[in-house]
């Protein structure tokens, strides 16, 4: 019951936005409705912890426990996002830059977006979480271009290219292990429902099974942002509205994760963990040197964030590759606090561009002395994002690389720490001019609205209690992580 | 799972999906490759027919039914009106040239076959032997996707990628569960659609256009 209830709530919300003529309340509603899907995700992980839940909807949909995780970090950064999402679309109307009537379709897509997110955690059916998945490169993509400018445009064009390739390997991938479990199997009508694919997985063909494993690497990689298939990334953040970007960044790459989590958990039964780790380590060192090498250069805010986190991916990637159970708990963990921090920061880099009217670094220095509270939610934010306590990233960076040596991967995670210190010298260097700078000597203070910085601040702080206590995550946590490992 | 009577239709039906992959290398009027493309969705079509008469599937039935009506009529249709309202829509210069890209499909096709063996050794059978076509047609589409400048040329390229996992779907597997394929169906549907829409308002702003001239974003 449940289920249905996670994924009618933001639905009808999507579809009261798209015929309700926009006015701020209807963002608010949305804005409820996707705190009702937290709400209801934690009712739902408070049961998968402690049951097996029924397949509902013929077959189609399911919920264990790291479906319930997944609508869990959902919840919590639609709520973040679309909260801001008054704001933006309120101050994109004054500007005269924005009309109604792209308001409706802007707060209909997010639900839409949402929406999509939701089905491709909960769906029972590889191919339907593949629909799911191709769905939300749909629905971001006018919202990449919302603000209609050429660069939006061509960063949209670029997101949606790439990404429909992308996906459509990963099709191709899908298809391929269904038709390895056609011939396990033996009979013809065969299956794309995950936990029979699970019960078959020592039978399905090997040779099969590898070359479909990096077709869904190389196809759902593009989506999660791994190297060499991030070009979309940087541009696609970095054009969307602030909400967006959170969104984006935030939640899809990681729930493209997810999927790469399902498959690998096959493709170990099927072939051993050896190749599809060999696949996801160089992926994953691939996308930190890539964020390291682009990130000492980085001018704008927006992008620097971007590449923050493919650098973020990667570690996911790595974390993934050690495949232990620590290591599966500490790759969920760091997909919440990631998805937390990142959201934070994006939404208060959305707030930096309407106060200081440009996304490049060079020209807002000194930002902590003139607006004390946004400059410092964007310091604890970058704190966070680096890995330093007491943020929950540190614990669960600390808990992968923990494991990477467990695994026998002690030189990746070698590797991966120099790659984090180039990283963190880089955003310090880039931070410590924006939040510091040269102060501004008759620089006039300016508050932030607590309508803005509270519930910014109240993501921060979570990622913190988390990162304290690991309460009250620790059970969902260890749930999820064995049934992937 | 196929019928021998069926054999020979199918892969003329099959081939005709790789052939006009190849000819949309060779022509240059977007118009003419629209039009290509219309015939490769029916060939598609007809391939899913072919193989759902051949065993009786209900199911593959309807596939066939929707991936007519959408691939052969609908996203065609969609395209050709981007391309009248753009006279003179040629490829003028890709960043290969004609010839060498009629080589180059050779030798994708070569090396499809080659990677195919694979899958056709675990399912001996008429179709399952002809999936490579599909292989070689996902090929080509990366191939055009890299090498040419229009906007229209690149939606061509993501449509021949996709009418070429279709085609292995079918092949190998008789088709994913119905709801998979009309779910597949109409994502194809929209990414046009949007992509129209994205193609529409970028002529508006920067009249007629290549690609390469969105160099904006970069670092």
């Amino acid at each position: 019951m449940l289920i249905y209830a996670v994924l009618a709530v933001p639905i009808a919300a999507g579809a009261g936005a798209a015929v309700i003529p926009w006015r701020q309340a209807v963002s608010w509603a949305a804005a409820a409705a996707n705190g009702a899907v937290l709400i209801l995700g934690i009712a739902l992980a408070a049961a998968a912890t402690r049951r097996h839940l029924p397949v509902v909807a013929g077959g189609v949909l399911r919920a264990d426990a790291l479906s319930a995780f997944m609508v869990v970090v959902i919840g919590a950064i639609a709520l973040l996002a679309s909260w801001q999402s008054a704001r933006y679309l309120n101050a994109e109307i004054t500007r005269g830059a924005c009309t109604g009537r792209h308001a409706t379709l802007y707060t209909a897509l997010v639900q839409g977006f949402v929406s999509c997110m939701l089905v491709a955690v909960l769906a029972a059916n590889l191919g339907v979480m593949w629909v799911a998945v191709e769905a939300t490169t749909i629905a971001t993509t006018f919202l990449v271009g919302h603000r209609r400018t050429s660069g939006a445009l061509e960063a949209s064009w670029k997101y949606m290219v790439i990404c429909s390739v992308g996906v459509a390997l990963a099709f191709l991938g899908t298809v391929l292990i269904y038709f390895t479990a056609q011939h396990a199997t033996g009979h013809a009508a065969g299956s794309l429902d995950w936990t029979s694919l699970m019960a078959a997985a020592d039978r399905l063909n090997p040779g099969v099974v590898r070359l479909a494993m990096g077709l869904l690497i190389l196809g759902y990689g593009t989506k999660v942002g791994l190297a060499p298939m991030h070009s979309w990334l940087p541009d696609a953040h970095s054009q969307a509205p602030a909400p967006v970007s959170a969104l984006m960044s935030g939640v899809l790459l990681t729930v493209a994760f997810y999927a790469l989590l399902r498959f690998k958990a096959i493709a170990d039964g099927a072939l051993g963990p050896a190749y599809p780790r060999a696949l996801l380590v160089a992926a994953g060192l691939a996308s930190l040197a890539v964020a390291a090498s682009l990130l000492l250069t980085q001018r704008d805010y927006k992008r620097m964030l971007a590449y923050h986190s493919i650098e973020h991916m990667g570690l996911i990637a790595l974390g993934a590759a050690a495949g232990s159970s620590l290591a599966i708990a500490a790759v969920l963990l760091h997909i919440l606090g990631h998805g937390l921090a990142k959201g934070v920061l994006f939404l208060a880099s959305g707030e930096i561009l309407l106060a200081e009217g440009t996304s490049e670094i060079a020209k807002i220095p000194a930002l902590l002395s003139r607006r004390p509270v946004l400059g410092g939610i964007f310091g604890f934010g970058l704190i966070a994002l680096l890995g330093l306590p007491p943020f929950s990233l540190f614990a669960s960076e600390l808990n992968m690389v923990r494991a990477e040596f467990a695994a026998g991967l002690g030189w990746a995670a070698a590797i991966a720490l120099i790659c984090m210190a180039v990283i963190f010298a880089a955003v310090m260097a880039h931070g410590r001019h924006l939040l510091l700078g040269d102060a501004a000597p008759q620089g006039r203070r300016e508050a932030t609205p607590r309508v803005v910085a509270v519930p910014l601040a109240a993501g921060l702080i979570a990622c913190a209690v988390i990162g304290v206590s690991a309460w009250p995550l620790q059970p969902l946590l260890h749930a999820a992580a064995r049934v992937v490992s | 799972m196929t019928g021998s009577a069926y054999s020979g239709p199918l892969g003329l039906a099959a081939g005709a999906v790789l052939a006009c992959a190849v000819v949309t290398l060779w022509r240059r009027d977007l118009r003419a490759i629209v039009s290509v493309l219309a015939v490769q969705g029916t060939a598609l079509g007809i391939t899913a027919a072919l193989l759902a008469a051949g065993s009786r599937d209900i199911g593959l039935g309807i596939t066939a039914a929707v991936v007519l009506a959408a691939k052969g009529l609908i996203v065609p249709g969609l395209l050709r009106r981007l391309v009248r309202r753009d006279p003179g829509s040629r490829e003028t210069a890709p960043l290969v040239n004609v010839p060498a890209s009629l080589i180059a499909a050779a030798a994708l096709i070569v090396m499809a076959y080659l990677a195919g063996g694979k899958l056709t050794a675990l399912a001996p059978g008429t179709a399952a032997r002809l999936a490579p076509a599909g292989l070689a047609t996902v090929l080509i589409g990366f191939f055009m996707l890299a090498t040419r400048r229009k906007a229209v040329s690149q939606i061509v390229g993501l449509l021949l990628i996709d009418n070429g996992i279709a085609l292995t779907t079918f092949l190998l597997t008789a088709g994913v569960p119905l709801l998979v394929e009309l779910g597949a169906a109409l994502d194809v549907l929209l990414v046009v659609v949007v992509l129209r829409v994205l193609a529409t308002t970028m002529r508006a702003r920067l009249g007629p256009f290549d690609l390469d001239q969105l160099r904006e974003l970069h670092d």
